[in-house]
């Protein structure tokens, strides 16, 4: 009942390598049924996102001694020489290998702390190798325990609440002011890379509706169609800045776009309607005047950069309070396993107590022939008692002490030390 | 007099308090609940302890200082969870309690009651002064809004965030919440000022119009109804209206203290 993972990802691997060992959901599947045939493993689960690629398992014998083979299987699955993977890879076991998924789940493992899409992927991915009878009772559990964490990482702390980026910051701070955006409007100006990344952040807050405005048409219309929204032409202040709640400019230019004068005419048509103004240009697109201006909120880079950095700082600082969590978890997911192995133990010693009474019965109860066969019935039935009074007691302060399983560390040895090769469960 | 239910009353108000504090801290959705489920609680214990004292001396609760300033910090705490509710927004509630809990604390601080007993009686009479409380209490809230709005107003223009904004209801959304509260105000008020009218009306060889407590419960009504015009859709919409608003509870603080207190001859603590 040990633990295997092996896997790569964005600390460990180049992009060149994560992307030749990511693996599709197709993929996943004729991997997970290769490893289960081979005998590599006996549950098998494949979490791929974009910086990982990692095989978690039960190996039907020691977790140690299946990773090379696991290692080997990786490197011909997807045809990339052993010497490239080998430095790539990490192997952890049992309680590491709990802790890492853990970890994972929790966003702590992420490129960007806390981000929140990997709980979704961990959550596929499961629910994937689980339609496809590719898990079992270890991985069930040790999955549903991943998602606890995850789910409880973020309600209980902060990690994933912050925006992290400028185009993010940007957009919360426009839910600040106005809530919810879906029945909001936004104007872009500029057809660029930053307005792409700050409309796509847009459309995901559910915008309800979306201009573009650039001075190269062709490219507001691409970004436009891209995104569903509607082009304006450049230069239309009066029409353009009358219904829009959010503006993102992000145009090259050497004075502002946006002067004082404009917005205070559009202000004084609009009857003072909030407006939010992120200024994403450098050299700024926005009269820094305009900021002064009633019910007008004006972010520059600058102003959004620090945001990102406040934010950064407060994530970082819930770190221990989400490690704490996944170390709660870890506990109890040891308890159980730790519980499911001892209790095996004892079925398996109780059967093998069984066998050693019958032949010790029969060798000993031979010469006494005296004995009738309801002596004999009751003999045997006194032993019964008593072996199952030796091995009832501890089995059931195996099932509710946990403190108990903690102290036993080493399930394996207690076997070695009862039950031969052979009679292990 | 039995002083379980006001203990038990400031207890669960008091745990309130320090869960929705917590929920603005921490953003835990677990402790907010718990905090308007106290708040609740708050509020039920609350109603027994009005309705003990009420029996106990044979009277309303409004007929002295103390049960008019309980009874105001209980209309407080149910407009409130109303509100609550209604905007599924838990995080003004650190801001409300402590308006809540002061009220229903300093009642019991209340000194003894000297005045004579009011005029007027009866069903009419009752809902006449429970209405006019209910509209101070939404006053009440929607200054307590007004106030986080302007605050929150002024760390967003300033670009001062801290770690506060972002727990904070949206600005429009504190609007619309403000706006909700002056909206139950008003109807209270309109009512409760009617029903008054009536009362006097029906006292024998009482037709008194000119006490200053009308031409004030009057100006009250006009400035809040300017307030929910201008809030809603003219160029005066958020922080401007919000100085308003906080400017109309000065108003009414007024109305409820000094014009009570001083200047009317039928009013006493409503």
């Amino acid at each position: 009942m040990e633990i295997v993972l092996v896997g790569l990802n964005h600390r460990t691997a180049p992009v060149e390598v994560r992307e030749r060992v990511s693996f599709t959901t197709e993929q996943a599947k004729r991997a997970a049924e290769e490893l289960r045939a081979r005998g590599i493993l006996e549950e098998t689960l494949v979490l791929s996102t974009c910086n990982r690629s990692e095989v978690y398992g039960v190996p039907p014998e020691s977790s140690h001694e299946c990773a090379p083979g696991l290692s080997t299987f990786l490197s011909e699955f997807h045809s990339v020489r052993p010497d490239i993977l080998s430095v790539s890879l990490y192997h952890h076991y049992d309680r590491e290998a709990v802790r890492h998924l853990f970890r994972v789940a929790a966003g702590l493992d992420s490129m960007l702390l806390g981000e929140a899409e990997i709980l979704g992927q961990v959550r596929e991915a499961y629910r994937f190798a689980h339609e496809h009878g590719a898990t079992g009772p270890v991985l069930n559990r040790l999955f549903q325990g991943a998602l606890e964490v995850g789910k409880r990482v973020r309600t209980e702390t902060e990690l994933g609440t912050r925006p992290m980026s400028v185009a993010s910051a940007g957009v919360k701070l426009a839910e600040r002011i106005f809530g919810k955006l879906s029945e909001r409007k936004a104007l872009v100006l500029g057809a660029g890379t930053i307005s792409e990344q700050v409309v796509s952040h847009l459309r995901d807050r559910g915008i309800a509706q979306l201009q573009v405005m650039n001075r190269s048409w062709d490219r507001a219309d691409v970004l436009a169609k891209e995104f569903g929204g509607k082009v304006i032409g450049w230069g239309e202040w009066d029409t353009a800045l009358q219904s829009p709640d959010v503006v993102v400019s992000s145009v090259s230019a050497e004075e502002p776009v946006l002067r004082r004068d404009i917005v205070e005419r559009a202000m004084a048509a609009r009857g003072n309607r909030a407006l939010f103004l992120m200024d994403l240009g450098v050299p700024r697109n926005i009269d820094p005047g305009v900021g002064e201006l009633y019910n007008v909120y004006v972010y520059n880079t600058d102003d959004l950069s620090e945001i990102v950095q406040q934010n950064r700082n407060a994530r970082e600082s819930e770190i221990p309070l989400a490690q704490g969590i996944v170390d709660e978890h870890v506990a109890k997911f040891l308890s159980w396993q730790a519980s499911v192995e001892l209790v095996g133990l004892v079925d398996a010693l109780r059967i093998k107590m069984r066998e050693e009474r019958a032949s010790f019965i029969r060798a000993r109860m031979e010469p006494m022939k005296h004995l009738t066969e309801t002596d004999r019935a009751h003999v045997e039935k006194l032993m019964d008692e008593m072996l199952e009074k030796l091995l009832l007691g501890p089995a059931e302060r195996l099932r509710g002490e946990k403190e108990l399983r903690r102290k036993i560390q080493n399930v394996e040895a207690l076997r070695d030390l009862f039950l031969s090769n052979r009679e292990k469960p | 007099m039995n002083h379980l239910f006001p203990i038990l009353t400031a207890l669960a108000y008091l745990v309130s308090f320090g869960l929705y504090i917590r929920f603005l801290g921490t953003g835990n959705k677990l402790t907010g609940r718990l905090g308007t489920l106290l708040l609740g609680l708050g509020l039920i214990v609350h109603y027994f302890a009005l309705l003990e004292r009420s029996r106990g001396l044979h009277t309303v609760p409004y007929h002295d200082l103390y049960g008019s300033m309980s009874l105001f910090g209980w209309l407080l705490a149910l407009t409130y969870l109303g509100l609550e509710l209604y905007h599924r927004q838990r995080s003004v509630g650190a801001f409300v309690l402590p308006f809540i809990l002061v009220f229903f604390l300093a009642a019991h601080l209340a000194p003894a009651d000297r005045l004579s007993p009011p005029a007027a009686h009866g069903v009419v009479f009752a809902f006449h002064v429970t209405l006019s409380i209910l509209a101070y209490a939404a006053f009440a809230l929607s200054f307590v809004l007004s106030l986080i709005f302007l605050g929150e107003e002024r760390l967003l223009r300033s670009h001062k965030l801290g770690e506060v904004v972002w727990r904070l209801p949206p600005l429009e959304l504190l609007d619309q919440m403000s706006r909700s509260s002056v909206l139950v105000g008003l109807i209270s008020i309109a009512i409760g000022t009617t029903l008054g009218f009536v009362s006097v009306d029906r006292l024998p060889g009482q037709n008194s119009f000119y006490d200053p407590k009308y031409v004030i419960t009057l100006l009250v009504l006009a400035l809040y109804a300017l307030y929910f015009r201008l809030a809603g859709t003219t160029a005066w919409r958020g922080a401007r209206a919000s100085r308003l608003c906080i400017f109309n509870f000065v108003i009414v603080v007024l109305s409820f203290t000094v014009v009570n207190l001083y200047l009317s001859h039928s009013h006493r603590y409503f």
